[in-house]
């Protein structure tokens, strides 16, 4: 007996109401949005400079101790969060002690590192200093620039590709769902205020990749079925091809998820940011691929004379290997 | 129909079992890198007993490359300095200063007396008494220009001389600074890696990167604080004349001169002369030693032509002291007592055993040709590198151990296929990572994860394609056959995709993103590989033994 996540054939309707998806999606998207403009993101040191410490005791934290040890020193906005995961031993403590950028350029100088370590070991003679990073603002403000020239040059290189394999509509379309994505992720992170660094950049172009993978695989199976059914109505060959791949579209984002879920539970703090962007990632990207970037083509139309294959069809790699 | 030719067979086999053969030595991670270590210290000259049983722990048949552990995994420093390149062009003209001195006083007929007026740090102003003449000691002045010597500037000249009435501004020409600048930066790069070299630490990463800037990154090491002390440091060693000595900062010095403060006496400054005598440039060995009251010190030995410069000195200035001078700090200024023909000497000051050793070796090693600015440094402790690796490893194993089940459960046999494809997929990512010296980040596990996820992509969509062909009834043959040759355009077309974002990603990223783009990258293409040929493979393979008349896919 086989394990079958939907029955073998389903007809489920999935553009009855494309117009409300549609529009469902455009206010999400204008929420995110919002959120990000409104509560901002909550920007890791990669981004805009600082130092963070992570210190690691076997006492029981108390925010209020490391505060007091810090404040004397004069060093601006500090940040004190206490640090849980599940793999930590019973007596791990881990705290993040975020320190604000001292100078223009640079990163911190090692006497202020020193005085704060000094600082909170007079309090907390066994604490350590598992890892201390600092980034000055100058790199920052590239690492800035970078980073969304990255995501732009991604999704720009994206929408040509897809052009080229197969129609502007499709490309249109697959790119909308991929602004979609992003947005959505980066309104989560500023509504959660989940701390937003370089690795979550990483993260974002992943969504980007496998969003696409999924719509890729959509609009294969739309092409195929428009050579096959000449007549059919547009609505109808995109419901039968998101049906047909139905099966698989689920099959991959559950595999997936069940890697990502183990290693959002299992895989430290350090990187579970990073995990949950992508988890949140691949369900964006898997309806996105239906219901936005499927929709969008749906409302701009497409060519419907597929009669004499072109060059740049599906069917040149048939026979890559026979 | 399914038919796979001998020699691919062979080809495809041959692929896995060097992928399987290339991540072996990571299996055996510890024993393996404690035989490289021992194996490269072999290959130097020195051999023990220990070290050759060391090398023996793993054979040298097999291959031994691993998969560098980046430094969230392993712990370490990382430090990103931008090269003051500035820094050059100032003693570039103070050196230029005599020069143009000499040339103009030889015409002091026509232009008059010369003086050198206070500017900007990388320019020279000389007011001439004669203005009326200023065309030529301009003339006389660019004589001293030189072509540059590089391949962008060729053509132009190193200086750029003006007038600006009764004064000649000479300053670096644009073209210079940036063959200045390049030079600069690849100096700073090397003695930078010589002095990490000297403290011997393994495998630290040394890169330009940009322009003006140098990415370091040590291994091991405790903290950044610690690598900046060893390469921050300028250790730009002169020996000058005193003019005198005082208890302000503040005097005016004179033209020429420059008042530094001493490096152990507090409320002591000394009034040098800006031009040194000789400089740490042209010493060829230092070493920590002991003075004859047994204080640690260091002695030195200068190369010839500083051999030379420094004995006609002392042979001059016996009775008048000169000071020994770090970074503008002054050592000691001691008096010449005699005259000192060998070109060798002994520094003295309030060092300590370490500060002497660390100072000798910042001698050797040469002075910085400019300062560095540190606008990025990282510290990953090792217990937290440790945690991160267990981390990694249990989520993996879970990870992995999910999907297997899951795929078997969905699709049975051919389920069963597609894990050996797996596994063996796995398998020549860690074996391309070792090849190619690739470094493994905790976001690169993260790659290899997801790469597990997706890796199933390809042979999912080939499986729901051969069920659906399977309903249309042409026989199981013709179907797996259909199967593949239609799931193949939307696997490739996703596969690229995703893989132009991972280029991407290696192209503008660095540091952990790069690490990620690296194993994601590989794992697309090793997924690819494993699913459009592994899986077939073996598929062909049993259906051949088998010759089922129906499937269950």
């Amino acid at each position: 007996m086989r394990l079958r996540l939907v029955p073998e054939q389903t007809s489920f309707d999935f553009f009855s109401r494309w117009k409300l998806w549609l529009g469902l999606s455009a206010v999400l998207m204008l929420m995110a949005f919002g959120s990000f403009m409104v509560r901002g993101l909550s920007y890791g040191i990669d981004f805009r400079g600082g130092t963070t410490i992570r210190t690691e005791s076997t006492t029981a934290v108390d925010i209020g101790v490391y505060r007091d040890a810090i404040t004397p020193l004069g060093l601006g906005d500090v940040v004190i969060s206490e640090v849980f995961d599940p793999g930590f031993r019973a007596d791990q403590h881990v705290t993040m002690v975020r320190i604000q950028a001292q100078d223009e350029q640079e990163s911190i100088n090692t006497d202020t590192i020193q005085s704060v370590e000094a600082a909170l070991q007079t309090v907390l003679p066994d604490i350590k200093f598992v890892s201390v990073e600092s980034v000055g603002p100058k790199v920052s403000g590239e690492l800035v620039q970078t980073a969304v020239l990255a995501v732009v040059l991604a999704i720009g290189a994206v929408l040509i590709y897809i052009w080229l394999r197969f129609e502007w509509q499709f490309a249109l379309g697959a790119v909308v769902a991929l602004i979609h994505d992003v947005l959505l992720t980066i309104g989560i992170f500023s509504e959660l205020q989940i701390k937003f660094d370089l690795a979550i950049i990483a993260a974002l172009l992943t969504i980007v990749g496998y969003s696409l993978n999924d719509t890729v695989v959509v609009f294969d199976r739309v092409r195929e079925n428009l050579r096959k059914y000449k007549k059919m109505p547009l609505k109808e060959i995109l419901n039968l091809s998101i049906n047909e791949t139905l099966s698989r579209t689920l099959m991959t984002s559950v595999t997936t998820l069940l890697a990502l879920i183990a290693l959002f539970v299992l895989g430290g703090d350090v990187i579970r940011g990073f995990v949950f962007a992508m988890i949140w990632g691949v369900i964006v990207g898997t309806y996105s691929s239906i219901f936005v970037a499927s929709a969008i083509l749906l409302y701009l139309g497409v060519k419907r004379d597929w009669s004499k294959p072109d060059k740049t069809a599906g069917n040149q790699f048939a026979n890559v290997d026979a | 129909m399914l038919h796979f030719d001998l020699w691919k067979r062979v080809l495809i086999w041959a692929l896995c079992g060097a992928g399987l053969l290339l991540a072996l030595p990571n299996t055996f991670y510890t024993r393996v890198e404690q035989s490289n270590d021992a194996r490269s210290v072999i290959e130097s000259g020195m051999t023990t007993p220990e070290l050759e049983a060391q090398a023996a722990k793993w054979p040298s048949f097999l291959p031994s490359s691993l998969v560098n552990l980046g430094l969230d995994l392993r712990g370490g420093a990382h430090l990103l300095a931008e090269v003051r390149v500035a820094d050059v062009y100032e003693s570039r003209m103070q050196a230029m200063w005599p020069e143009i001195r000499d040339v103009l006083r030889a015409e002091r007929a026509t232009i008059g007396t010369i003086r050198l007026q206070p500017s900007a740090p990388d320019a020279l102003r000389i007011r001439i008494s004669k203005p009326e003449n200023m065309d030529r000691a301009l003339e006389l002045v660019r004589g001293l220009s030189r072509p540059i010597q590089s391949l962008s500037g060729a053509g132009s000249s190193d200086i750029t001389v003006s007038g600006d009435n009764a004064d000649i501004i000479v300053t670096l020409s644009d073209a210079e600074k940036l063959a200045s600048d390049d030079r600069t930066v690849k100096q700073a790069l090397e003695i930078v890696r010589r002095r990490i070299d000297e403290v011997g630490t393994r495998e630290p990463t040394i890169q330009r990167q940009g322009t003006d800037r140098i990415l370091i990154q040590v291994p091991g090491i405790g903290s950044a604080a610690e690598l900046k002390a060893i390469i921050g440091t300028t250790a730009q060693l002169t020996f000058r004349p005193v003019v005198g000595r005082g208890s302000s900062a503040n005097d005016n010095p004179g033209l020429g001169n420059e008042i530094l403060p001493s490096l152990d006496q507090e409320g002591v400054y000394y009034t040098v002369e800006t031009a040194p005598v000789v400089t740490g440039d042209e010493l060829v060995d230092a070493q920590p030693s002991f003075d004859q009251n047994g204080r640690p010190a260091v002695s030195f030995r200068f190369d010839t032509t500083g051999a030379r410069k420094f004995g006609d000195y002392t042979r001059d200035n016996i009775g008048s002291p000169f000071a020994i001078v770090l970074d503008d700090e002054v050592i000691s200024a001691p008096v010449i007592q005699s005259y000192i023909p060998g070109g060798s000497g002994i520094i003295t000051g309030n060092f300590s055993v370490e500060e002497s050793t660390k100072l000798a070796v910042l001698l050797r090693a040469g002075a910085l040709p400019a300062g560095l600015e540190f606008l990025e440094e990282r510290t990953i402790g090792p217990e937290l590198g440790a945690d991160s690796i267990e981390a990694g490893k249990i989520a993996t194993g879970v990870a992995f151990a999910g999907v297997l089940v899951f795929m078997f459960l969905s699709y049975g046999l051919f389920g069963l296929f597609a894990n050996i494809a797996l596994i063996l997929n796995i398998a020549m990512i860690f074996g391309m990572l070792s090849m190619i010296g690739a470094t493994l980040t905790l976001p690169g596990i993260a790659g290899i994860v997801l790469t597990v996820g997706m890796a199933v992509d390809a042979n999912v969509l080939i499986f729901e394609r051969i069920r659906e062909e399977l309903k249309t009834a042409k026989g199981p043959a013709r179907a797996i056959d259909l199967g593949y040759e239609k799931a193949l355009s939307a696997i490739l077309d996703a596969n690229i995709t995703t893989f132009i974002t991972a280029v991407i990603l290696f192209a503008i990223g660095s540091g952990p993103v790069r690490g990620f783009a690296i194993t994601l990258g590989l794992g697309l293409i090793t997924s690819v590989f494993t699913a459009i040929y592994v899986t077939r493979l073996l598929i062909v393979m049993w259906f051949e033994r088998r010759r089922p008349k129906t499937i269950e896919v």
